[in-house]
């Protein structure tokens, strides 16, 4: 541990995305009354050049690994890891942002400050080792997604979306707040290696204590990540935001939360595993459920893809439910996939919904392969990789998942989540039924032209997704090397 | 560069450069999907002249690594069996983009690059000597068959697609969890290495562990077969496709199922599919005259030739389930005559639909008087199909009963009652459709055979032929590889045969 921890130069350089997401954020908040309103693209082109600078930031900060100021941050591998992924996703909702803002007449600088900021506190939350800096960088990101939500503030369904989201998640994070409060009180520490310290050695805290703070970040944490039985707001957040955001937020908040989990449940709890693995499990079992079932029901394609998110989640909880390593690296790959399929299939809607988001039925994709070949072509990709097609990232990760689960010896739980996939099937195929085999409606063929900026923000996830699937070997060994959490 | 993988390559480029080709242009996608299958045809034939029938083993093997961690390898390689089954493949792909070509207008680029995909994905499902790889093939292939009946089908194409979709996915989706059970417990997804971990007893299940993962496994297989009563998908999916779509999935499609039973499940389940063997036979037999039967009453051409397929199918998993030399090889045989003979069933259906545009049987009579030519082929495969000596099905069938005989005489008896329920509806509806009183719009719209029609029935009626009259050209290979599953199924039956189900007699008589 350096003498003088603030001011280690080391330090500043594994805080530096850090640094340059909020200096552009807040640079953008001082930029905005200067510069003209109608000089939209520069807020988000700067937003870009922030986010891949800190994507070097990050690259480079891992050249120098190791914790940072006292040991609330840590640079590994896994922090890096989520903190590219997390950047990744900042990018791929601004790139289809631009034509977004513009074509629902709404204000840029606040957006891209606001996103930034968020994407901040993810990143924090990636790198975290310490409760309250955990704490922190999910109130950075929780606060500043809720203004997202409602971003369109004309917008009625928005409105909802953003008090309900507000509410909730505050009520979630409380839940979390308490089972700090409670660690704090049993262990002294917030620290999570000396909290795993003290719970696994001599003279540990009645265990009952430590079980209830854990319950409790259980629930806040499974509440950020949308798993059952704390999903309940997802459908109408996902529906009534601005879909760039529905897309940010089912990919981007979602990875740094399971990034915290992870790092809460597999170092300080993983000596008390066997007490939560149970939660984990059912909660895991019932995301699944719930998310496909009620997914085969709707028409929005937003709701939709909102309840195939809780879906996804429950997938991911299955490989925390294995707790082991090979668990942990499934997780972060299929997050990572996770992230291009679903980002990219909003970006589509997003692209198609119009004006004042009005063709958001699945109806409304009808006959799109006939007007724009390449957009359904895209969205093909997505789905199918949602689906869980081979030569897709969404087939890898799911193997991975089943795979860990079946070495931690969850049958039941892998033949179930299994079948689950096969029910999810149907609902994905309904939109490739109504792009393929639909005479053109409306919607398709009323799309305005693809700008550049929007081609990209389908092209890169649409690249991603496929060379997870087939050359998956180098982003699962980078996780498999980062997924030992303890130090 | 081996040969193999050119005939797994080719499609695969042939799809690539599809996508690309101008959509302004249907006749340059018709053009390249021809030629591309024919190349591919042609490099599987060479396949079949340096194939090494003395030899029982794998041949021709590619082995590179795919994924490093868990291990994933690319390995291919044929046997004496999915030589065949590829050669089935690359010869009906060509005869699909034939008489595929008035009848496909709209979107023909997509139509040509996904029949091109779908040839590819089922040459790996036969090649894939890796579970993994086998499974990632097995899934892909999936994909163009649902768009094939799905854009291009008939009226309720869209329920079809779904269905055959949602029904394949329902039965993976377990074998894959079979998959990588298989792989945490032998470290390998090499199929030889698990066999061979298998055999040396390095890796041995419990009779409860097995018998899971063999109903894994078998589900998987007996949905795609398809084996009653899971055959629902196929009289919707056969009847909704575009002719190539029930062609290809007739001919090739249903035996990943059959192929899979004989590659997969038996060796490496040998005891649970033994005690299996009885309910699947059962199974296998009601699907044999059920199919019979319903085929009997359809009064649509393209349903009743569906259904007969759920009655021949119903016999290559009798014969593999008899565990006898003669049922396997007729098992085998009776795949590839099944792909031949209803695949041209198929084609000639389909160009009947193209000038009548109807496939009720009562729509059509007297079509002998319009259009001799198309009536004497027609004539051929339907005799074809029901068994007539020096034509291809008598031989497998044949041998199938004669196999089944040997392991229970009781199931013979019940399975030859299907050879005669074919002989009569194939008969009747030949009766209904080419006989009778010759109807005007039949004689106004039933040209006989032109050109390019020619050039798809001759073919698969000097098929017919060969197999019918020499099949030992086709059966020494095949002899050695069913051998070989023989002997890699009772090795380990003797092991653990002994506790449950002593075994039959016969059967070791016939070994």
């Amino acid at each position: 541990m350096p003498a003088s921890p603030l001011f280690n130069p080391a330090d500043l350089i594994r805080f530096l995305p850090e640094i340059i997401l909020t200096a552009m954020g807040t640079l953008i908040m001082v930029l905005d009354p200067l510069l003209d309103r109608r000089e939209s693209k520069v807020y988000g082109t700067l937003s870009l050049a922030a986010l891949a600078a800190a994507i070097v930031a990050a690259a480079y900060a891992y050249s120098w690994p190791g914790p940072a100021f006292g040991g609330m941050l840590i640079v590994d591998g896994f922090a890096t890891f989520f903190r590219v992924l997390v950047l990744g996703v900042g990018i791929l909702t601004i790139l289809p942002s631009f034509s977004f803002l513009k074509r629902q007449q709404a204000e840029t600088s606040e957006f891209h400050a606001l996103l930034l900021f968020s994407i901040a506190g993810q990143s924090i939350m990636a790198a975290a080792n310490d409760l309250i800096i955990i704490f922190i960088g999910l109130e950075i990101s929780s606060i500043a997604s809720y203004i997202l939500a409602g971003y369109l503030r004309d917008d009625k369904r928005a409105n909802e979306a953003a008090l309900k989201y507000f509410l909730l998640g505050s009520f979630a994070t409380g839940f979390f707040l308490y089972g700090v409060a409670l660690i704090y009180g049993e262990t002294g520490s917030i620290n999570l290696s000396v909290v795993r310290g003290v719970v696994a050695g001599p003279g540990a805290p009645w265990p009952v204590m430590v079980g209830l703070a854990a319950s409790l970040m259980f629930v806040g944490l499974a509440f950020k990540v949308s798993a059952s039985p704390f999903q309940i707001w997802a459908p109408d957040v996902y529906q009534g935001a601005p879909t760039p955001v529905s897309a940010f937020l089912s990919a981007g908040p979602k990875a740094a939360a399971f990034a915290i989990f992870l790092r809460i449940f597999m170092t300080a709890f993983a000596p008390i595993g066997d007490a939560w693995a149970p939660l984990v499990w059912a909660s895991a079992l019932l995301s699944m459920t719930i998310g496909n079932f009620a997914a085969l029901l709707q028409t929005n394609v937003k709701r939709m893809l909102a309840y195939s998110s809780i879906a996804h989640a429950g997938y991911v909880m299955v490989a925390l439910a294995a707790r082991s390593e090979i668990g942990t690296a499934a997780v972060m790959f299929y997050l990572a996939a996770y992230a291009c399929m679903n980002v990219g299939a909003f970006a589509v809607v997003s692209y198609l919904s119009g004006k004042e988001e009005r063709y958001q039925s699945i109806d409304d994709f009808a006959g799109l392969a006939q007007k724009q070949p390449f957009i359904a072509a895209m969205l093909s990709i997505f789905l199918l990789s949602l689906i869980g097609v081979p030569l897709t990232g969404g087939f890898f990760g799911k193997f991975y998942i089943f795979k860990a689960a079946l070495e931690s010896h969850l049958v039941w739980l892998t033949v179930l989540g299994l079948l689950n996939s096969a029910v999810a099937a149907y609902y994905y195929l309904r939109l490739l039924v109504m792009m393929y085999f639909r005479e053109p409606g409306d919607a398709a063929s009323s799309a305005e032209p693809l700008t550049p900026a929007f081609s990209a923000a389908l092209i890169l996830p649409a690249i991603g997704t496929l060379f997870l699937g087939i050359f998956p070997g180098w982003v699962l060994d980078f996780a498999g090397r980062s997924a030992s959490l303890v130090k | 560069m081996n040969l193999l993988l050119l005939v797994l390559v080719l499609p695969a480029a042939g799809f690539l450069i599809a996508l690309a080709l101008p959509r302004s242009s249907p006749a340059s996608s018709r053009y390249w999907a021809l030629g591309i299958s024919l190349v591919t045809f042609i490099a599987s034939l060479a396949l079949i002249g340096w194939f090494d029938r003395s030899l029982a083993g794998d041949q021709f093997t590619v082995d590179r690594l795919w994924i490093s961690s868990p291990e994933i390898r690319f390995h291919i390689a044929a046997d004496g069996v999915s030589v065949w089954l590829v050669l089935l493949s690359t010869f009906l792909t060509p005869i699909c983009v034939l008489i595929s070509w008035n009848s496909i207008q709209n979107r023909a680029k997509e139509f040509y690059a996904f029949l091109l995909l779908l040839e590819c994905g089922l040459v790996g499902v036969f090649l894939a000597q890796d579970l993994f790889l086998f499974y990632v093939f097995w899934e892909v292939s999936l994909v163009p068959m649902y768009f094939l009946i799905g854009i291009w089908g008939h009226e309720r194409r869209i329920y079809a697609a779904v269905k055959f979709f949602l029904y394949t996915m329902a039965g993976s989706v377990l074998m894959l969890a079979a998959i990588i059970y298989l792989y945490n417990r032998a470290g390998t997804f090499g199929y030889a290495a698990i066999l061979d971990q298998l055999s040396s007893g390095r890796l041995a299940f419990t009779p409860y562990e097995q018998m899971l993962l063999f109903l894994a496994f078998f589900v998987a297989f007996a949905i795609k077969v398809p084996l009653f009563p899971l055959h629902t998908w196929l009289p919707d999916a056969h009847v909704e496709a575009p002719t190539a779509g029930s062609v290809m999935l007739a001919s090739v499609m249903l035996k990943m199922g059959t192929f899979g039973i004989l590659h997969y499940a038996l060796p490496l389940f040998p005891s649970a599919a033994r005690r299996c063997a009885p309910w699947i036979a059962v199974l296998a037999i009601i699907g044999i005259i059920y199919g019979a039967l319903v085929a009997m009453v359809q009064p649509n051409m393209k349903k009743l030739v569906a259904y007969s397929s759920v009655s021949h199918l119903g016999f290559v998993v009798l014969g593999i389930f008899s565990f006898t030399q003669l049922g396997l090889d007729g098992a085998v045989y009776q795949m590839l005559n099944h792909g031949i003979t209803t695949g041209a069933l198929f084609v000639l259906v389909g160009l009947m639909y193209e000038r009548r545009h109807s496939l009720a049987i009562e729509d059509y009579g007297g079509v002998a008087t319009a259009a001799p030519w198309l009536s004497t082929v027609f004539l051929i495969t339907t005799l074809a199909s029901i068994g007539l000596p020096l034509l291809n099905n008598f031989v497998g069938e044949f041998l199938v009963l004669q196999g089944t005989a040997l392991a229970n005489f009781k199931w013979a008896i019940w399975a030859a009652l299907g050879v005669i329920l074919s002989a009569c509806y194939m008969l009747w509806m030949y009766q209904r459709v080419f006989y009778g009183e010759l109807k005007e719009a039949v004689r106004s719209h039933l040209p006989d055979l032109n050109l390019r029609e020619w050039a798809v029935v001759v073919p698969l009626i000097a098929m017919m032929v060969w197999m019918g009259v020499y099949s030992k050209s086709f059966l020494d290979p095949v002899g050695k590889t069913t051998a070989r599953v023989l002997e890699q199924t009772q090795v380990h039956v003797g092991e653990r045969v002994d506790l449950r189900m002593p075994l039959r007699t016969e059967v070791s008589r016939a070994r």
